[in-house]
């Protein structure tokens, strides 16, 4: 008989009293994820799930706080029989010359040590397969023995996508745009168990049908480890246009992405959300320079999570690509129009300046209107 | 719903649809079968070849079916020429037009590309030096796509036959067809593209003319169906809905060309008294009615192009700002000596007999809102 066989991150078994809702938050992300209705069984930093397929493993692997997942054989407390079964699994994986027999035994009862497991699973190997060497250092292929209630025998293990379970550290908003930085915030986060609900700020007529599309498909891609995501699809054009018929040229990007902020929040406040998370890179872009951070900072209530603030450009894109968004980010709607992107923005500002200049905003109805007029939209795996 | 984008695709007319759907539904059969069914469907053929021939003037057996405009550019110009041989075209032709002989450029063939004036017509005396013994084709747009504007193809076909009897002429007369009057026989053409879906017709269909006793080289290689030029089963469905368009195109032709004329005269007056409008297809005797190119200063294109969208009107723009492949940018507007500033803010209404003058009105009325919202973002 085989099972799943999930690993998952040591962090989350030793949260002491919260371990439980940790554990039960994994297992909930990983049904939701592999669908069906296998049960799942817990024991000791262990997954069991009694149903298994390539396209499961693949699924489970991306849930986050897996560490690894890995198809076992179960088999009865004994060293023949786990012998044998560690023999059909390397006899189904040719081409290797070494091997290893590595064990762990969660049954404390169990007679033999592990060591003392691990030598005589290997003796069977030898008597089987004579072809075969044994290498402690350097094994072509792992054979692991764990002893529990039952004995499992595996070879090869899927490595999972790590951190924790979502949704078991809170709800954020992720300002997604189109860019590559955004999504792997929103991932970064929500691989710390953060739930994420995504907001995107459009300026029809001056962004495409196009601009938008791609980032519902970006919110998409982030479902196949999120399983759901909300998208606030916000409209933005009042707010542009009452910043750029009343403000400074070089202040407009700074004053739009305050009001991205504040917008952030308030829908925030309305989902129940305490922190915002942005893609910001320290002195990427003249919005992203420190006094524009600390500017745009200034009056949020909230945390902003800013998980790519000391990386640079090419490990963001390296990540993007590992996720499955760098392609869709790079599609070449996003910054099409630049009728808001001034000459020369600003890259020191000052927060009174900027302040004085907003006076003239009516901002607080500007807000309720774009909090108000935003489409939402939800995308299930 | 107005649609003013009749140069990028028509809608097809009811009629057309319903050819389409019967030829699916009753006449399946495979036109080279020997039975019944494979006649059937082979008179279906043959009825759509007279019936595209009638309109341009061509015997039906000088037309070969192909899956469109850009096959029968592609077509005609591969199928013509030999290693090394010159080959003349001008700058502003369509990318299945002017891509292609970039590639034969890196191929190893010389490439004369003729420059063209404010209007968008090729410089003749430039054609005239540029033919060579050696030149062996001339292939020019009979109407542009962007600005319409209209080619003297008879012209330089009589100055191409006058320099160099063996040289041989093409036109892409994609956008021509149900544009202006087009007689492959009064010009003496050697070589047209034509394709169904700029006239009303279904895509995936097009044909181009073959003069008869030209000797053409087929792209495909096969079972030898359009005379051998063009292997493959015949798309029957597209073929025939390409046949009742071209005759449904052919019913009054003049009337509805008249009509297009009328369409565009009262948009350009209404235009003109719009300020910063720029009119780059002006209706003259060059330019064809069913194209009007306008550049509205301190305006983005693919902005009034969206903005026009909320009032359900369809159009296109001259230059896409985030069109980055080459295949996208715009070539034709700098040809004619357009300015950054005019390029950038350029829009292409394009007519079809179909639309309405209150249309037009409906437009205006469109821009007369849009424009100076839009004007508030100065650059």
């Amino acid at each position: 008989m085989k099972c799943m066989l999930i690993k998952y991150a040591s962090e989350i078994t030793l949260k002491g009293l919260n371990r439980r809702s940790f554990e039960d938050a994994l297992v909930r992300n990983v049904r939701s994820s592999i669908g069906g209705h296998a049960v799942i069984k817990r024991e000791s930093g262990r997954l069991f799930v009694n149903d298994y397929s390539d396209e499961m493993v693949e699924k489970a692997a991306k849930v986050f706080g897996v560490i690894s997942v890995t198809v076992a054989e179960i088999v009865e407390k004994d060293i023949e029989m786990i012998g044998r079964a560690a023999v059909e699994q390397l006899k189904s994986q040719t081409g290797h010359k070494t091997f290893k027999v590595e064990t762990k035994r969660g049954d404390k009862r169990f007679p033999l040590g592990s060591m003392e497991v691990s030598a005589k699973v290997g003796g069977v190997i030898l008597r089987e397969l004579p072809e075969l060497k044994v290498d402690v250092h350097k094994p072509e292929i792992v054979v692991n023995v764990e002893i529990r209630e039952q004995a499992y025998v595996f070879t090869g293990e899927r490595k999972g996508v790590g951190g924790m379970p979502y949704k078991s550290s809170g709800k954020g908003i992720l300002l997604l745009s189109g860019g590559i930085d955004s999504p792997v915030a929103g991932f970064t986060m929500a691989k710390r168990g953060l739930e994420l609900i995504s907001v995107y700020y459009h300026s029809h007529p001056y962004t495409s049908e196009r601009a938008k599309e791609k980032v519902v498909e970006l919110a998409k891609i982030l479902t196949q480890y999120t399983g759901f995501m909300r998208l606030y699809v916000v409209p933005f054009t009042e707010i542009q246009m009452a910043i750029i018929e009343n403000c400074r040229e070089d202040e407009l990007t700074i004053i739009m992405r305050r009001f991205m902020m504040k917008v952030a929040e308030v829908i925030a406040e309305k989902e129940g959300a305490m922190c915002l998370v942005t893609g910001e890179s320290l002195g990427q872009v003249a919005s992203q320079t420190l006094e524009s951070i600390f500017v745009t900072n200034s009056e949020l209530a909230m945390p902003v999570f800013r998980p790519l603030i000391g990386m640079d450009k090419i490990d963001i894109i390296d990540i993007s690509r590992r996720i499955g968004t760098y392609d869709t980010s790079i599609l070449p709607y996003e910054d099409c129009c630049t009728v808001f992107v001034p000459k020369h923005p600003k890259t020191r500002p000052r927060l009174s300046e900027i302040k004085r200049s907003e006076e003239v905003l009516p901002a607080e109805q500007l807000i309720r209107n774009a909090v108000l007029g935003a489409e939402i939209l939800n995308f299930k795996l | 719903m107005i649609y003013f984008d009749n140069s990028a695709t028509t809608k097809p007319r009811s009629q057309v649809v319903h050819e389409v759907t019967e030829c699916m539904e009753k006449c399946f059969g495979n036109p080279s079968s020997a039975h019944r069914l494979g006649m059937d469907a082979e008179k279906k053929l043959k009825m759509a070849r007279e019936r595209v021939a009638r309109l341009i003037n061509a015997k039906p057996g000088e037309l070969v079916f192909t899956s469109g405009g850009s096959e029968a550019n592609n077509m005609a110009i591969l199928g013509a020429i030999d290693k090394g041989q010159h080959l003349i075209t001008s700058r502003i032709e369509h990318p299945s037009v002017l891509r292609l002989f970039e590639k034969l450029e890196k191929d190893g063939f010389p490439v004369t590309y003729l420059d063209v004036d404010r209007s968008g017509l090729v410089n003749l005396e430039q054609l005239a030096a540029a033919i060579q013994e050696n030149t062996r084709l001339v292939s020019v747009m009979h109407v542009n796509n962007e600005i319409g504007t209209i080619q003297p193809v008879p012209k330089i076909i009589q100055l191409v036959r006058e320099k160099n009897r063996k040289a041989k002429v093409h036109v892409d007369g994609v956008q021509a067809l149900g544009k202006v009057a087009v007689d492959v026989k009064k010009l003496d053409v050697d070589l047209m593209s034509l394709s169904a879906h700029k006239i009303h017709g279904p895509k995936g269909v097009g044909a181009l003319y073959v003069k008869n006793g030209f000797n053409l080289k087929p792209l495909m290689i096969g079972g030898g169906q359009e005379a051998d030029l063009r292997s493959g089963t015949e798309n029957l469905p597209g073929i025939s809905g390409f046949g009742v368009a071209a005759e449904l195109l052919g019913e009054d032709l003049e009337a509805k060309l008249a009509h297009v004329k009328a369409l565009k005269l009262y948009f350009i007056t209404m235009l003109q008294a719009l300020d910063g409008v720029l009119i780059n297809s002006p209706a003259d005797d060059v330019h064809a009615d069913a194209i009007l190119n306008v550049s509205f200063e301190d305006v983005k294109g693919e902005v009034l192009l969206r903005a026009l969208e909320d009032y359900e009107i369809y159009v296109s723009t001259g230059s896409a700002c985030s069109a980055r492949k080459a295949a996208h940018r715009n070539y034709v507007l700098p040809a004619i000596g357009l300015k950054e500033r005019h390029i950038e803010g350029a829009i292409r209404f394009s007519f079809s007999h179909l639309n309405k003058l209150d249309e037009v009105e409906k437009a205006m009325a469109a821009l007369y809102k849009i424009l100076p919202v839009l004007r508030r973002v100065k650059k």
